[in-house]
């Protein structure tokens, strides 16, 4: 009876105590999760902010507004933003029409193409391998090859770049996206009379969709937050978001805050989009 | 309505030969089977038919038209996938009114065309629901209406029922040969269910390994299988091999000798003297005596045996004898209450056993 008891009480604690591990971990997390954000707002707010004081002494929107343009700047680093946010939202919209232009084709090929898996893999780590190494000096060198050819200092310098860079990662997404989907699906529609373009329009293009608008946000957020490539190609003339962030993380850290608020919209905009657009709607039809 | 003519078709995947000088054809109206197991080149088959396979000799023809060269889209044929392959982003109407708005048929029609073509599968108003929403059983019918909403020449079936339970599929079966014959359409049906084959054939091409083994009436296969893989396909389950000993009452008869000694009688079909062969006999073949004395002294293939294996069916009893190095089964009526290890003696009735060749 005894020896029931204590063990009862052994099991217990063990679980209360497995509980308060999980829950420590999960609080950890958070912490790096969050903590940085919260962080980056007050600096974004902060007007006056000495150590060792936890919250900042003076507080306003000055900063927010010099960046806006709505005021007119008169501190070191802090300038208006909004041209280089227009022209980090151009240069990404641009890219990913091309990208994607690219990409379908090219994923639909793959995909249906009968190439042995070993090709395939080494295609893609082919273009997996600019990535691979360490990235300063991969684009001081496209530099000195785009100087050659004028293209440094130039918007199309810098979307040639971002295309680069967004192609393999959308290639991938669109290869993959079109293996998933069934090839009975098409057969299907080319048996009752369509032709393969016909096909591909209204059976395979509405069903891939989820995977491809996947894929267009993920080309857009990279190249909307593409530093180092864009830094060598586009000095001295082209100036992206990030590269404000940049310059202003040395001088003001109150305005660098604000900046990478700004470069977090995009991504947080899109990610609310997504998740309400990709509700498994589109799934079902194959029977067995 | 169409003849689908296959002729002389091989195909091969790399080193496999696939399909290996196919030929057949079929009748207008009528259901043409290829019937196998998993890997005999049937799909194979079919998907040249349909032109989603491109052959690597050889021709098909439909109504005299060399098809051969031209791509799926324009053959005019409709399919039925073994998955169904509904689109899932349309609904009922929009697989439906898929093939018709290609062939630009007006609205007013195509409404009307779905609606018929939904009351003959028996699933009149469904034309909003989305293919997620229904049971198999309903996909499948829907998949079945798909192919004939454009009033094809002929329909190609992937093993349409496979995907379905029991019972479904035998009711299945049932509705699709009723249409068939309403709609008086050709089909060519492929199948590895030697049952299903059975009882929706007007004609039945089995292959093995990608050639044509035997083709013919479903009658005339399951009462003369020419040899030993077809006998062993459609459910013929017990073989005894041996030779051609000698012939009996005008060569109509002949005598099997096997190497252990039995000996046994049945009809001549075309063999030779010392030709390999097997017998092959039922599950209901074996009718068990159990009186010796009553039985006829002159009556031949009576044979001895025990009993190594019993299954309780309910009605019925299946049991595994021993006979020398062979082992027969059979399925009995419950009142045979053998045990295992007992001694049976039983005839083997010349008429319902049949000998078939060994390759």
């Amino acid at each position: 009876m005894n020896k029931k008891g204590v063990f009862k009480d052994i099991i217990m604690k063990k679980s209360i105590f497995k509980k308060t591990i999980e829950i420590v971990i999960f609080v950890v997390f958070l912490f790096f999760l969050f903590t940085p954000l919260f962080s980056t707002i007050i600096w974004s707010v902060a007007l006056v902010w000495y150590w060792p004081h936890t919250l900042p002494q003076k507080v306003g929107f000055d900063y927010w507004l010099q960046a806006l343009g709505i005021t007119k700047s008169l501190t070191l680093g802090a300038v208006n933003v909004v041209p280089a946010f227009l022209l980090s939202l151009g240069i990404a919209i641009i890219v990913v029409i091309i990208t994607m232009a690219i990409a379908i084709p090219a994923g639909y090929a793959l995909a249906k193409l009968k190439i042995p898996a070993l090709l395939k893999g080494m295609i893609l780590i082919l273009f997996l391998l600019p990535r691979a190494f360490p990235q300063q000096p991969v684009f001081v060198n496209l530099m000195l090859m785009f100087n050659k050819i004028g293209l440094t200092g130039t918007v199309s310098g810098v979307i040639l770049v971002h295309l680069v860079v967004g192609l393999v990662f959308a290639v991938w997404i669109t290869a993959s996206t079109f293996s998933s989907i069934p090839p009975e699906l098409e057969e299907a529609a080319r048996s009752v009379g369509a032709s393969r373009l016909k096909a591909f329009l209204k059976v395979t293009l509405p069903l891939s969709a989820p995977g491809l608008i996947a894929s267009s946000v993920f080309v857009f957020l990279t190249s909307m937050d593409e530093f180092t490539g864009t830094f060598f190609v586009g000095l001295p003339f082209v100036t992206t978001l990030p590269m404000t962030l940049y310059s202003a993380s040395g001088s003001n850290i109150q305005f660098a805050s604000v900046t990478a608020i700004l470069l977090l919209i995009p991504s947080i905009f899109f990610m609310i989009v997504i998740q309400k657009f990709l509700k498994a709607e589109h799934l079902g039809g194959m029977g067995g | 309505m169409a003849i689908l003519k296959v002729d002389n078709l091989s195909k091969n995947f790399g080193k496999v030969k696939a399909v290996q000088e196919v030929s057949f054809e079929a009748t207008e109206g009528r259901v043409l089977s290829l019937l196998g197991p998993s890997g005999c080149g049937k799909t194979t088959t079919l998907r040249c038919i349909a032109g989603f396979e491109n052959p690597d000799r050889g021709e098909i023809y439909l109504d005299d038209r060399k098809i051969t060269p031209i791509s799926p889209e324009k053959r005019g044929i409709g399919m039925v996938f073994q998955n169904y392959a509904l689109w899932p982003h349309m609904t009922v109407y929009g697989n439906l009114a898929f093939g018709l708005q290609i062939r630009k048929v007006p609205k007013d029609e195509i409404t009307k065309k779905i609606k018929k073509v939904l009351g003959m599968v028996q699933l009149e108003g469904y034309e909003n629901r989305y293919p997620r929403q229904m049971s198999g059983g309903q996909q499948q019918r829907i998949a079945m209406a798909r192919a004939l909403v454009f009033e094809p020449e002929i329909m190609l079936l992937d093993e349409p029922l496979s995907n379905l339970d029991a019972q479904l599929r035998e009711e299945m079966r049932f509705e699709f040969t009723e249409l068939q014959k309403k709609l008086g359409i050709t089909a060519v049906y492929v199948t590895h269910d030697q049952a299903e084959a059975l009882v929706i054939s007007d004609k039945i091409v089995i292959l093995n390994q990608g050639k044509i083994v035997q083709s013919g009436t479903p009658k005339k296969i399951y009462s003369n299988p020419k040899n030993k893989f077809v006998a062993g396909f459609i459910a013929v389950t017990s073989f005894i091999d041996g030779r051609i000993d000698s012939f009996t009452e005008e060569k109509k008869k002949v005598i099997v000798k096997t190497d252990d000694g039995l000996v046994i009688h049945s009809f001549n079909n075309s063999f030779d003297i010392g030709q390999k062969v097997s017998v092959a006999m039922r599950m209901n073949v074996i009718k068990f005596i159990q009186d010796e004395n009553k039985s006829d002294k002159n009556t031949v293939n009576i044979f001895k045996g025990k009993i190594i294996q019993s299954s309780y069916l309910g009605n019925t009893i299946d049991y595994k004898i021993r006979m020398g190095k062979w082992e027969i089964r059979t399925n009995a009526e419950a009142k045979y209450d053998f045990k295992l290890g007992e001694e049976v003696t039983f005839h083997l009735p010349p008429e319902d056993i049949i000998v078939t060749r060994e390759s």
